[in-house]
């Protein structure tokens, strides 16, 4: 694995595989909303809603999936202290507060008709607030600190802090909708998924973490290009 | 220990003597729960009710109050470094901070919270719980809030940064803390101190060590 590491050698295999991979997003996408928005009936209590599910759900897992992405990304840019793990880890963070807007909005959208309100106080929506608030600290850190190794390794550690927490802090907003609120329920033991439901479900599903995979690539390659121009520059001064 | 206690009886007179940051501490904790009543209103019963809420989240602004200069002037001065150089390991030293940090701050504020909840009308039946839940709690406080300084130690405007990073980590603090004192006033079990306990355990235990790991990164 580490002799990928090596961002000429990434450079290259990325190069290489990035089309693919953007194909098959693309390809998981489209038919991931054919099946969803065409083929899927209503739902017989939620009617056409049902159907933000397909572009929510997903995009939840992603925002998760791609913290997770970034906290090993810290442990090797900690440990190994490899320059492409501190890109990695970077350029992750944006990705993953990307996702995770894209799921708050679809989630108060769904929220509207359903609870009558854009914003509940539910665990989910409220541990993903959250979790958007870790991106940014994230971000803001790294972007914050002038010397770029010093801010992989410092934003690293913070990484690593919060993925320690973020269960916790998961189940503790969890109890605390239980005790403030016990009648919002209205979401857990619901009926169970149809297969008519859940086959666009794991379309887009594919299709969301491969376009995950597609960006976090393509910026990846733009952040080593880019230091690869500034090292030019400053050979030339 | 020796070195120990010597770093810590040296911030507890930096932070009690001229220019501390203890009394203010204090004085920005009483200053943030008295403006909630204007804002919400002088209704004793609702006040009554979300008074554990309003003095927690006023104890951790406040703690987050003093927190930028928590490692900063000792690394403008120069003494991070000859801490650093001494024969103390930085987790020790870190840990001394972290323990003066709490002992400034969130012990002070524990300490008048049963003021200000008697100004709340807090129900008699959760005086215990409020005070309980601030001893247990504020550890995590200082030892979360620790971290941030460490991390945000060689940024400029780290003032700025470090409640962005440090809020999101310490809201199952204001979650189980806040919890507690409701469920005493409802007279429910109370499970959310044993939560809290959990919680400010763990996280004054691993602190030390991520402090640790960023001072010396700002230190290189």
């Amino acid at each position: 694995m580490f002799q990928y590491a090596n961002p000429k050698r990434f450079m290259d295999l990325s190069g290489v595989l990035l089309p693919y991979v953007a194909t098959a997003a693309g390809l998981f996408l489209i038919a991931g909303f054919y099946l969803g928005l065409f083929v899927s009936p209503r739902d017989y209590q939620q009617g056409d809603t049902v159907r933000i599910m397909f572009i929510h759900v997903p995009a939840a897992w992603v925002a998760m999936m791609a913290y997770g992405m970034m906290a090993v990304a810290s442990i090797f840019s900690l440990v190994n202290r490899h320059p492409l793990a501190d890109v990695a880890a970077r350029t992750a963070a944006p990705l993953g507060a990307l996702f995770t807007t894209l799921a708050l909005i679809t989630g108060s959208l769904w929220g509207k008709p359903m609870w009558g309100t854009y914003w509940v106080w539910d665990a989910r929506l409220t541990s993903f607030l959250l979790l958007l608030f870790l991106y940014l600290g994230y971000s803001a850190l790294w972007n914050a600190i002038e010397d770029e190794v010093r801010a992989g390794r410092t934003a690293a550690i913070l990484a690593i802090v919060g993925a320690v927490n973020l269960p916790i802090i998961h189940y503790s907003v969890e109890w605390w909708t239980t005790l403030h609120q016990g009648e919002s329920i209205l979401l857990s033991g619901g009926p169970k998924i149809a297969p008519v439901f859940l086959w666009p479900l794991f379309a887009m599903a594919f299709g969301y973490t491969l376009l995950f995979f597609t960006l976090w690539t393509v910026r990846i390659r733009t952040e080593i290009l880019e230091r690869r121009a500034r090292a030019l520059q400053m050979a030339e001064h | 220990m020796n070195a120990f206690m010597a770093l810590l009886a040296r911030d507890l007179r930096l932070a009690t003597r001229g220019g501390g940051s203890a009394l203010l501490a204090l004085a920005f904790f009483a200053s943030v729960a008295s403006l909630v009543p204007l804002g919400v209103g002088a209704d004793l019963k609702l006040l009554g009710r979300i008074a554990g809420g309003v003095l927690w989240v006023a104890a951790v602004l406040a703690s987050l109050l003093s927190l930028d200069r928590l490692f900063q002037a000792d690394l403008e001065d120069g003494s991070l470094d000859l801490i650093a150089l001494s024969p103390v390991s930085l987790e020790m030293a870190a840990a001394a901070k972290i323990a003066a940090h709490w002992l400034t701050t969130g012990l002070a504020l524990t300490l008048v919270a049963p003021l200000l909840g008697l100004m709340f009308n807090i129900p008699e039946s959760a005086y215990g719980a409020l005070v309980a839940s601030l001893l247990i709690g504020t550890p995590a406080l200082s030892a979360a809030g620790a971290i941030g300084a460490a991390l945000t130690l060689s940024v400029r405007r780290g003032g700025l940064i470090l409640p962005l990073i440090v809020l999101p980590l310490v809201s199952p603090v204001v979650i189980f803390g806040a919890g507690a004192v409701i469920a005493a006033i409802d007279g429910m079990a109370n499970g959310a101190l044993w939560l809290l306990a959990a919680f400010s355990l763990g996280f004054v235990l691993l602190a030390p060590f991520a402090v640790a790991a960023a001072v010396r990164l700002n230190l290189q």
